[in-house]
């Protein structure tokens, strides 16, 4: 190539690179701008909400706000959030255990009929929650656990995914050779899974989990038909009755917002924290 | 181990050894995959067999009442009846062509965006690169309810900055209106699962052998060229997991427009399929009527996944061909 050449072949792509700028730039206020709002909306008190500029300084309320979320319905909402960490946090980690565990011996032992087995596993995958909802509901009402705490605890333990990615990180992390040297050693076979497998697996653990935590957190259509007692329900829909009691008092707004963004820390707490670990678990599940 | 074994009557206990302590071994491991997998087949089994026959025979049965509705109520089977009830009731036919034209406006939409920001962000001219993927993938920590609360603000007149700065340019936009609704309901699935496809194209792009890249750069195509004609068909695997993936999540639409259809008259309480399963259990306490169309929608699920992957498969073929 000349030099006479180089400021025409420079040009398209300097502009290029301008373009691709703008492009991902507008991408990112895009996804980033409801998410400010949120957050300067839960500042605000109802007067400066109403007049819809979240921007101005005037108005600043969020302690207020924070103080009013806590007290509204004698303290409701400190209750959904506890319940909701307890159905994530908890239902997240017994979930990853139960299917980390399945997904391993899928890939470690050989018996029959284990592919028609495993395409079982995948097709629940498939099958679409509000499917199960119904005769889940029955089930509930039939054994007495409807409107209990175990009606939406137990079936977000079900996670056929896991047990896909649980066999995929088996594949990769843990080795056939280490545990043949661990039976030489005359290791019993849980045992072994359990000191010498399990913490190979741990980054795909900490990835099944936080596919699960994300999911159980959003869950809204199973507590819905699930629950009626209120104190019983998680956060997600806990904000959807307030937002519904909001049509028709918009003293409510102030609190559904400010409720709304204290709902989506944890999320973000367990993504920041658990970042190295969750960025190469999605790698294995989209890409294989 | 037979090498070893001296003349004499020893042989016969000293093979003995290994062939019993072989099959101890199988029986162990058997045992073990056992308990490994029981826990997560007791949960298959509960909560995603039972309930699936359930749905099947629910389906096939149906309240009658007796002496003109005044007997009491028994369950009785009415075969098809629900069925045709269901196939034959208009509300539940236009929730279909809802969930049509919600995937054929969303699905596109989602795809192609999240691949153009994943080649935007592969080619290497993107300041900031890692801050720009945190931001994109920041709505996939906001739940579908809390992201349905924040656009349903967004939209609403009065609340809205959006709505006042269009208002400011003398555009009246009503976004819960009859025409807007669905877009609005595509852009609030669309926020939230943008950034989350994006990271997984990005992934599968990374991934990509350099010298492939670098191939295609000395045979003079340009970054576009590149982008469109080299890297896309090398991650069309994960193009079709999203697209099946979306599919299937977009099937169940429940969560947004039920929040929405509090605010927008133009969203019954039937608006999707969901909807439709939801209220006819619940609000009209027809079981049969409610299991018939969960099990319609499990094989449009099961139908469509078939379909997708039949497809991208017959289209990988003919593209290695």
């Amino acid at each position: 190539m000349s030099t006479t050449e180089l400021p025409t072949a420079l040009r398209p792509r300097l502009l290029g690179r301008v373009v691709v700028n703008i492009v991902v730039g507008i991408g990112v206020l895009y996804t980033l701008l409801p998410v400010l709002w949120l957050l300067l909306a839960a500042t605000k008190d109802r007067d400066a909400l109403a007049r819809s500029d979240v921007l101005s300084p005037g108005g600043f309320s969020f302690f207020s706000n924070l103080a009013d979320l806590f007290r509204e319905d004698a303290g409701l909402y400190g209750r959904w959030y506890v319940n909701s960490l307890l159905y994530a946090v908890l239902g997240a980690a017994v979930s990853a255990l139960v299917s980390v565990a399945c997904g391993y011996a899928f890939d470690k032992y050989r018996f029959r009929h284990k592919e028609k087995l495993f395409g079982l596993v995948l097709a629940a995958v498939m099958v679409p929650q509000t499917v199960l909802a119904l005769p889940l509901y029955l089930m509930a009402s039939g054994t007495g656990l409807v409107n209990t705490f175990w009606a939406v605890f137990i079936p977000v333990l079900f996670n056929p995914f896991g047990v896909y990615l649980g066999r995929i990180f088996s594949q990769g992390y843990v080795p056939d050779e280490v545990l043949s040297a661990a039976r030489i050693d005359g290791a019993g076979e849980v045992a072994m899974y359990a000191r010498v497998a399990l913490p190979m697996l741990v980054p795909g653990l900490v990835t099944v989990f936080l596919f699960q935590l994300t999911a159980i957190w959003n869950n809204f259509f199973l507590p819905m038909v699930m629950l009626s007692d209120q104190k019983l329900y998680p956060v997600s829909l806990g904000l959807y009755t307030w937002n519904s009691s909001a049509r028709v008092d918009p003293d409510y707004f102030p609190v559904v917002i400010t409720g709304s963004l204290l709902a989506v820390l944890p999320l973000i707490v367990a993504f920041v924290l658990l970042q190295r670990f969750w960025r190469s678990g999605l790698t294995a599940g989209a890409v294989k | 181990m037979t090498t070893t074994a001296p003349p004499g009557p020893a042989p016969r206990t000293i093979t003995a050894v290994p062939t019993t302590s072989r099959a101890t071994t199988r029986r162990r491991e058997h045992t073990a995959c056992a308990v490994l997998m029981a826990p997560f087949f007791l949960l298959l089994v509960v909560v995603f067999l039972i309930p699936v026959c359930t749905a099947v025979w629910l389906s096939f049965f149906g309240a009658d009442q007796p002496g003109l509705g005044f007997g009491p109520e028994r369950t009785v089977f009415v075969g098809w009846r629900s069925y045709a009830v269901v196939f034959t009731d208009p509300t539940f036919l236009a929730g279909l062509g809802t969930i049509l034209g919600y995937c054929l406006l969303y699905i596109p939409l989602l795809v192609v965006g999240a691949l153009a920001l994943a080649l935007l962000l592969d080619s290497g001219a993107v300041r900031l690169r890692s801050w720009a993927q945190l931001g994109l993938f920041l709505p996939h920590a906001v739940p579908g309810i809390i992201a349905a609360i924040i656009w349903l603000y967004l939209y609403t007149p009065g609340l809205s900055p959006v709505v006042e700065l269009l208002a400011r340019a003398d555009l009246t936009i009503d976004f819960l209106g009859a025409r807007a609704v669905l877009p609005s309901i595509v852009n609030i699935a669309l926020w939230s699962n943008l950034g989350y496809n994006m990271v997984i194209f990005y992934a599968a792009l990374r991934a990509v052998p350099r010298e492939i890249i670098e191939a295609s750069v000395v045979d003079g195509a340009g970054p576009v060229r590149t982008a469109l004609r080299v890297k896309t068909p090398l991650i069309r695997s994960s193009i079709v997991v999203v697209v099946l993936f979306t599919l299937i999540w977009a099937l169940q639409l429940f969560t947004e427009p039920m929040l929405l259809s509090l605010s927008s008259p133009m969203i019954s309480s039937r608006f999707s399929p969901a909807m439709y399963i939801y209220d006819a259990a619940f609000t009209r306490n027809n079981y049969g009527l409610a299991a018939a169309a969960s099990v319609i929608l499990l094989l449009c699920t099961i139908a469509l996944s078939y379909g997708v992957t039949r497809w991208s498969n017959r289209a990988g073929s003919r593209g290695e061909a």
